[in-house]
């Protein structure tokens, strides 16, 4: 598909012939699917979304109250596109692009309709760089120069649907983004800013494998469940699982350089809390403000369906602007459930066929694109970037039997299952160990085996069995309750006691262990470890397990957790525990 | 204003209306029945050949021979000061028998949706003098926290109980109420008139009431009125407003009849595919507005159909607002009056509004390790069923007391005894010193040696004897 210039199609007027909530029809309109186009009076924005004889069918994205019969519809001829270029960081849209500050001066606290606002300000003057001088060739996607985007390089690019040619001139200095700054010799001009229409994915030369971590400093994502650079995700769970408190995670600490945060369909008050907070949060690696790094889309329940229907494209294709720059980019969609309910309401609006539970037969199609436009690849212009795709699912009375979150798993190669059986006990994150899965285990570890410890993935396996043998466990101790088991077990229950009390719960508003790093992880893990391997021993010796497992050393441990420079207080609590046991063993001979 | 005659079809609460000029989607209408009385309805789908029409009144009386009136604009709800005081019906008239409500300005009742970027995060505590909410789930000013219940559950008495107490610590004023009720009976109605009036809160309210016998279909209006009517108090006039919604069930039921009129293909039970979307646009009316001096707190009332939260009522709109306060029937059944079951409750702001400057600094530790040893307590006693108490280790049995504990002294209070955040964390420290010390792992020892009893009475006791 090619972008077509901003141009009104002459002819391409019509009028209202029906009006249905979000969805109206239009008759005697020239018109092609995805067309973005004016309807009524107010010129509420609207994209075609079906043809079907003389009438054109559309979403519009803005409340439809007043319009009547008879207004006119005019068509624009482009499609619903995104404006990319310096300004996106920092920034809060809607759905469709409209910056929520912009319209908040426009119309004051409350969002009326009928107001346009383009993505990115016309008025700031950006230092662009050039990195290409005239007289040198370039192509799509082909790097331009730069311009310093607070903490990031902003690289501006040719856009990938233009052929390229040579430079013939390239002007540095501060411009706005719709100045020229370049021109090719086939008469082509160049500003900062380039269009995209959101429904199509930004191309590249080839897709690679996803053999590096996304470190998000969340024990349990990165030590059990890790996902790739450029790897997909699902977190399903009922309300108030954890859901939105773990996607806020990933957008604080993962690693990665750039964050699009997607509140699709979503409560108000949770985009203000990103809003207020992030601002005053660090990068633990570069030590920038979060929210420099960061752009939010917001496009709240109460706010126009069309629009959220719209909004994860919005964000997907913003966060393949930046992958092109040769960035690692994570993308939260909270939550995808809400965007194929904006599917499901559209779709029965417009009287289609259902398929499973109402929703459109089409559902799975548009799930597994959108996160096709994952992944990890080699950028027309050379470089390596990456999105990550991390989505929410919300399955209707916590039941994952749903058409979302199943279609959803069919595609994504990591599993965290929220249950609200640990929630409601306060076990956070709630991700349940025994359900969840990664797949990208074997094709990380090698990393981890490198960058962290030769001893990692051994250690992890193990960890992974003692949870297991537990869950086993549990089931003998409802029956019999836990002083019934034998000694060695009940060890074993221990053990796997602290892998959940210690590791795998954090705490997301400990202002330490809301982050923890991959020396740490291995740290805490082989701590206990260690504990378990003496404990053992000691059995083995004859020590009464509730000797060993009350040793003070072994109870202190989880302190460790809330201590940023931990590892003297560790180090010291490992000696003690080797005092604590061997006195115990003393005590015997 | 033009007159048609054209209805052809009535079904359920809906007319199709033929042969008119362009009518306005979302229009007011009003349908003049052949004695003059008039009734209200509002376009649900309009277009050159036909336009529907829904009613909020029941549809008795309406023929072929009706006149259908098209106002030209959308539903407008008249809106003052004035209001204070005063008692609606669910469509709005005043039934209190006081004059007609002179307007300081008429409102579009679907609200418009308050811009996140404005948004101001709700941090300020509430104390509402209930142990299970104010220490547990804690409420913040600008919060929606809806009461999850069950048929015959006290719901109502909590709901008011909150209505009486609720004080944001230092600030003068009391919350004004706007109180919407939908399909309750006139005697759940009465309960609540004869509190209000007890305690002097009518002055400061504003009551809408559609009942059990008042036609379904209003009950898509009333909410909406009720929040026009609070967000005027609240952001014009700066009040700070709660509104208790009751019973969100009904007009849920409502919704779904409207839906199977409209042979909309439903969605989960029956229920339209649209009601997460329709939920959201009455909760995402709380809030708090930067540079505005009101706010909006909600309080929605629901009943679980079966007691079932993952009926999709209760899972919708826990999914909408921002936690859930669980009434149980088992802690009903053992007498226990407030029924509060935290397990499953949450204030998801909670964490906003706790702490130094809110609260007190071991707000959320001891929340924490209250919730944990009663969640163990809780899981063993499905133990104890089967093995009997005799099985049970050491540690077991004092977690199995704790839960005891908690629900007899933390849970039960009573319907008046107002309990101020001190007294409420001052009880969880005291429960908690019946287990071990090294048990509270979830507090650290910082915290322990300030407030834990065991620590606190050891310098009291030395300053008392200093004294001697
Ligand atoms: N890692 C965590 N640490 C501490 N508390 C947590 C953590 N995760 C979740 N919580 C608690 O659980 C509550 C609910 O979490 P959250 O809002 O993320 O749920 P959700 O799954 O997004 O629900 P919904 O589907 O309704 O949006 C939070 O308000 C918080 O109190
Ligand atoms: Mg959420």
């Amino acid at each position: 598909m090619e972008v077509k210039e901003e141009k009104t199609i002459r002819g391409a007027s019509g009028v209202l012939r029906r009006i249905s909530g979000p969805v109206v029809t239009a008759v005697r309109l020239e018109a092609h699917m995805y067309d973005l186009v004016k309807v009524g009076r107010e010129e509420l924005m609207g994209e075609v979304i079906k043809i079907s004889g003389n009438d054109i069918i559309i979403q519009v994205y803005e409340d439809t109250s007043g319009i009547k019969p008879g207004e006119p519809v005019v068509n624009t001829g482009l499609p619903l596109s995104v404006e990319l270029g310096p300004g996106l960081l920092k920034s809060i849209y809607d759905g469709i692009q409209r910056p929520l500050s912009v319209l908040a001066d426009k119309m004051g606290n409350f969002i009326e309709r009928g107001v346009s606002a383009p993505g990115l300000d016309r008025s700031i003057k950006w230092d662009f760089k050039p990195t290409v001088k005239p007289g040198d060739k370039v192509g799509p996607g082909s790097i331009l120069g730069e311009v310093q985007e607070m903490n990031i390089i902003h690289r501006i690019m040719v856009p990938p649907t233009v052929k390229g040619g040579i430079v013939t001139f390239i002007k540095a200095g501060k411009h706005t983004i719709d100045e020229v700054i370049c021109e090719l010799d086939d008469g082509v001009k160049l500003t900062m800013m380039q269009k995209w229409p959101v429904r199509l994915s930004r191309p590249v030369v080839e897709k690679l494998n996803p053999d590096i971590p996304l470190l998000t400093g969340q024990r349990i994502i990165d030590g059990l469940f890790p996902i790739a650079k450029g790897g997909t995700a699902a977190i399903p769970g009922p309300f108030g699982s954890g859901k939105t408190v773990m996607q806020q995670q990933l957008a604080k600490w993962s690693d990665a350089e750039i964050v699009v945060y997607i509140g699709c369909g979503e409560r108000g008050n949770e985009m203000t809390e990103v809003l207020t907070e992030f601002p005053h949060l660090t990068d633990p690696k570069t030590g920038k403000p979060l929210m420099e790094r960061t752009t939010l889309i917001a496009n709240t329940s109460n706010m126009p369906v069309a629009a959220r229907e719209a909004s994860v494209y919005t964000g997907i294709t913003i966060a393949e602007y930046f992958r092109d720059m040769g960035y690692d980019v994570s993308l939260m969609a909270d939550s995808t459930s809400r965007w194929a309910e904006a599917m499901r309401e559209i779709s029965s609006r417009l009287e289609e066929m259902p398929g499973e539970e109402g929703y459109p037969a089409y559902l799975a199609a548009r799930l597994s694109e959108f996160y096709e436009r994952a992944g990890r690849v080699k950028t027309l212009n050379g470089k390596f970037g990456s999105v990550s795709v991390i989505g929410a699912v919300s399955p209707p009375g916590g039941d994952f039997s749903e058409p979302v979150t199943q279609n959803t798993l069919r595609i994504v190669k990591v599993f965290w299952a929220l249950d609200a059986k640990l929630s409601q006990r306060r076990h956070f994150p709630a991700i349940n160990w025994l359900n969840s899965y990664s797949l990208y285990l074997d094709i990380l570890h090698d990393w981890y085996a490198e960058h962290v410890s030769h001893e990692w993935n051994d250690m992890r396996a193990w960890a992974m069995e003692v949870l297991q043998k537990e869950a086993e466990l549990q089931e003998i101790v409802q029956l019999v309750g836990s002083d019934a088991l034998p000694e060695e077990q009940q060890i074993t229950i221990e053990v796997a006691r602290m892998i959940r009390e210690v590791f795998l719960q954090q705490n997301a508003y400990d202002a330490v262990d809301t982050y923890c790093d991959m020396t740490k992880q291995f740290d805490m893990m082989k701590a206990i470890r260690k504990f378990s391997d003496l404990a053992y021993a000691a059995q083995a010796a004859g020590i009464l397990p509730q000797q060993v497992m009350s040793v003070k050393s072994k109870n202190d441990l989880p302190q460790i957790k809330f201590i940023k420079e931990y590892k003297p207080v560790l180090s010291q609590l490992l000696e003690q525990m080797d005092k604590e046991i061997n006195a115990l063993r003393g005590g015997i001979q | 204003m033009k007159e048609y005659r054209t209805i052809t079809q009535i079904a359920g609460p809906l007319l199709f209306v033929e042969k008119t000029e362009p009518v306005g989607y979302g229009e007011l209408v009003n349908i003049v029945l052949f004695d003059g009385s008039i009734k209200r309805g509002q376009v649900l789908d309009t277009s050159d050949e036909i336009v529907v029409v829904q009613v909020f009144e029941t549809t008795a009386g309406i023929g072929r021979d009706s006149g259908v009136r098209f106002t030209g604009e959308t539903i407008k709800m008249p809106v003052g000061k004035e209001m204070l005081g005063r008692i609606l019906s669910g469509g709005g008239k005043p039934i209190d028998g006081g004059p007609e409500i002179v307007p300081e300005k008429r409102l579009d009742i679907t609200g418009a949706a308050i811009n996140p970027f404005a948004r101001q995060s709700p941090e300020e505590f509430i104390q509402t003098g209930i142990s299970t909410i104010d220490g547990m789930n804690t409420l913040v000013r600008g919060q929606k926290l809806p009461i999850f219940s069950g048929a015959g559950l006290p719901h109502n008495d909590i709901a008011l109980q909150i209505a009486r107490q609720a004080r944001v610590l230092g600030a003068k004023e009391s919350f004004a109420v706007v109180f919407a009720a939908m399909g309750i009976t006139k005697e759940e109605a009465n309960h609540f008139m004869a509190d209000f009036e007890r305690t002097g809160a009518l002055e400061r309210a504003v009551v809408f009431l559609n009942l059990a016998d008042d036609p379904a279909v209003e009950r898509i209006i009333t909410p909406r009125l009720a929040l026009t009517t609070a967000e005027y108090l609240a952001f014009t006039l700066g009040m700070h407003v709660l509104v208790i919604l009751t019973d969100m069930t009904n007009y849920c039921e409502a919704l779904r009849q409207i839906g199977a009129a409209r042979e909309e293909v439903p969605g989960r039970r029956g229920y339209p595919g649209y009601m997460y979307t329709d939920l959201a646009s009455i909760y995402e009316r709380a809030g708090v507005i930067h540079g505005v001096k009101g706010s909006i707190t909600q309080f929605p009332i629901l009943t679980m159909p079966g007691d079932d939260i993952t009926h999709p009522i209760p899972d919708l709109t826990g999914y909408i607002t921002e936690g859930q306060i669980v009434v149980s029937r088992e802690l009903h059944r053992k007498g226990i009056y407030p029924p509060i079951n935290v397990l499953p409750s949450l204030s998801r702001l909670m964490n906003l509004g706790i702490g130094v400057g809110h609260t007190r600094e071991d707000h959320k530790k001891v929340s924490d390790q209250q919730y944990a040893a009663y969640a163990e307590g809780n899981d063993l006693r499905g133990l104890v069923a089967i093995v009997g108490k005799d099985a049970l280790s050491e540690r077991d049995r004092m977690f199995l007391e704790f839960a005891d504990l908690f629900e007899d002294r933390f849970v039960r209070q009573g319907r008046d005894e107002n309990r101020s955040i001190e007294q409420t964390l001052d009880l969880g420290w005291e429960l908690l010193s019946t287990l071990p010390v090294e048990q509270l792992v979830r507090i650290d020892r910082g915290l322990i040696e300030k407030y834990h009893p065991k620590f606190r009475k050891a310098p009291q006791a030395a300053a008392q004897a200093a004294q001697r």
